[in-house]
């Protein structure tokens, strides 16, 4: 296989999308390098959960490529689904079932058998920092608690790319944290490329090597943090970065869909 | 056949979690126990007394109940489909689209969770009908064949409700059109009158209708001294068509859903 050798997780070529003529993502071409963790940034409507949905399978795009973990998305699907992982923006993980069962689905469905899947699902337990409520139903849980057990679901079976939408959306200071450490964990010892997208500048501040932004469906800019603060002016932030290159400021309120649905999300997480 | 393998693992590791799901919040299967009560103590004992309908030697009750077992079955599975519109809402959907399990498992998955389901809920039916003592046969090859009458009937009918889940995709548009589907889909069927009562028109939906073959191949096995109409070769195989075709739709529709 030339997954080792492969020195990009993910690449990009003029990959597009449009809904009804509306161009969503606009000619997006980006290279991922192996094992960094790589924030998609951007206003809501940037693209970012589209350009998330194409690079999972989830979604066709309306023309150019991408390869992720060394295989075409479009050609070889199968293959790429074998290699990530998703966590989703909303509640993916099953609120009527326990965290052993949402994990033993999970390990099935990614086809890990016998020993191996009970070997699994005990690491991931213990990863998620959920043994002790194991067995007890996950709509019980606290936010955070949920985050961590859909983010040990979704690596399971060793993925080389984990994707993640807004990981963090909704979640308190210190849960926040504490997936933030999951998931640094996991670039450390698994050597995981991480793609996530987020528009908590924090966030991209704590996890990011690498970054993007997007406006309007392309590429604004792309970097590594300390790089792109030092191309907006002395001690920049990164709620600089970010104002100077989308043109929208961070607190702006976007409009009543955007709002109704973060607060579902928040709603749903507890 | 690695790919067979795999292909029942998955589906068992879906219907494994449904069925948990049905068994730890039954609240929904206990009040569509109701309904069948209705019909067949109440409608059921008045029409007995009417004798309009040609039932052969059986007692209306006991014409009807093989009906209204199909009828349980018919609108119990027809709304399955919420479920999914519910994951999808959730990101479930998503999740589960990401993994490299075969799409047609995650659907056989569900079916045969809704054949569970359905045969617990024929379990109610049996239970109203010996308290009614509508007289059944008890021979095994009798149960055998209903078992796989409401096991196959249960398949078809949640299939074609997760078919309209991933067209309708919104929980108000999908209960509108369930409503609409249930009555004409029970009405143009011989459930609780036979097909030689129908008018021409309705007589051909009817025949097109698989809920026909479901009631007439159970009310062949069911119900001492029941006739049915078609070879329960031929029923059986007319349902196992509809369901196989239903199957690769839904297989089809499924990954629209994370759109």
């Amino acid at each position: 296989m030339t997954d080792a050798i492969e020195p990009f997780a993910i690449t990009t070529s003029a990959l597009s999308k449009s809904f009804d003529q509306i161009k969503v993502l606009d000619a997006l071409s980006l290279e991922v390098r192996q094992g960094l963790i790589f924030g998609l940034l951007g206003p809501n409507g940037a693209g970012k959960s589209t350009a998330i949905k194409i690079l999972t399978t989830l979604l066709n795009a309306s023309s150019g490529s991408a390869t992720v973990a060394g295989f075409d998305i479009a050609k070889d699907p199968i293959e790429v689904r074998r290699r990530i992982g998703y966590v989703p923006q909303m509640l993916s993980a099953d609120g009527a079932l326990t965290a052993i069962e949402n994990l033993n689905f999970s390990a099935r469905l990614h086809g890990l058998r016998g020993g191996q899947r009970i070997a699994r699902v005990k690491e991931a337990l213990s990863f998620a920092g959920l043994e002790e409520v194991a067995a007890k139903l996950v709509r019980t849980y606290s936010g955070g608690m949920i985050r961590r057990l859909e983010i040990a679901q979704a690596t399971l079976h060793y993925p080389q790319v984990l994707f993640l939408d807004e990981p963090a959306l909704g979640l308190d200071p210190i849960a926040r944290r504490t997936v933030w450490e999951r998931l640094l964990q996991l670039r450390k010892t698994k050597g995981m490329t991480i793609l996530l997208t987020t528009h908590d500048m924090e966030e991209a501040d704590v996890l990011c090597d690498e970054l993007a932004i997007l406006h309007q469906g392309r590429l604004a800019v792309m970097g590594n943090p300390a790089e792109l603060k030092a191309q907006v002016g002395e001690n920049a932030s990164l709620d600089d970065v970010f104002v100077h290159f989308s043109g929208v400021v961070i607190d702006a309120r976007g409009n009543y869909r955007d709002t109704r649905e973060s607060r579902d999300v928040i709603q749903r997480l507890g | 056949m690695n790919n067979l393998l795999d292909f029942i693992l998955e589906t068992f590791a879906v219907t494994d979690t449904e069925v948990r799901k049905l068994l730890r919040d039954p609240t929904e299967l206990i009040s569509r126990a109701v309904q069948p009560v209705l019909w067949l103590a109440v409608f059921g004992q008045v029409f007995s007394q009417v004798r309009g309908i040609p039932t052969g030697n059986l007692r209306y009750l006991d014409y009807m109940t093989p009906g209204i077992l199909a009828q349980s079955i018919l609108f119990s599975a027809i709304f399955y489909g919420i479920a999914i519109i519910w994951e999808r809402d959730l990101g479930i959907v998503h999740k589960l689209l990401v993994t490299p399990a075969h799409r047609s498992a995650l659907i056989m998955g569900k079916a045969i969770a809704a054949g569970i389901r359905g045969l617990l809920q024929a379990l109610v039916v049996y239970l109203i009908a010996i308290a009614l003592q509508v007289e059944i046969r008890w021979a095994p090859l009798s149960i055998l064949t209903v078992v796989a009458g409401v096991f196959v009937g249960s398949c078809i009918f949640s299939t074609f409700s997760l078919v309209i889940a991933c067209i309708v995709k919104t929980r108000e548009r999908f209960m509108g059109i369930g409503q609409l589907l249930t009555m004409p889909l029970f009405f143009a069927s011989n459930a609780i009158y036979p097909l030689e009562l129908m008018p021409g028109w309705l007589k051909v939906i009817a025949v097109c209708n698989p809920l026909t073959y479901l009631v007439d191949a159970l009310r062949g096995a069911m119900i001492v001294g029941g006739q049915s109409l078609y070879a329960l070769s031929m029923s059986f195989a007319v349902m196992l068509f509809v369901f196989a075709l239903l199957w690769g739709l839904a297989t089809w529709l499924y990954p629209g859903l994370a759109r």
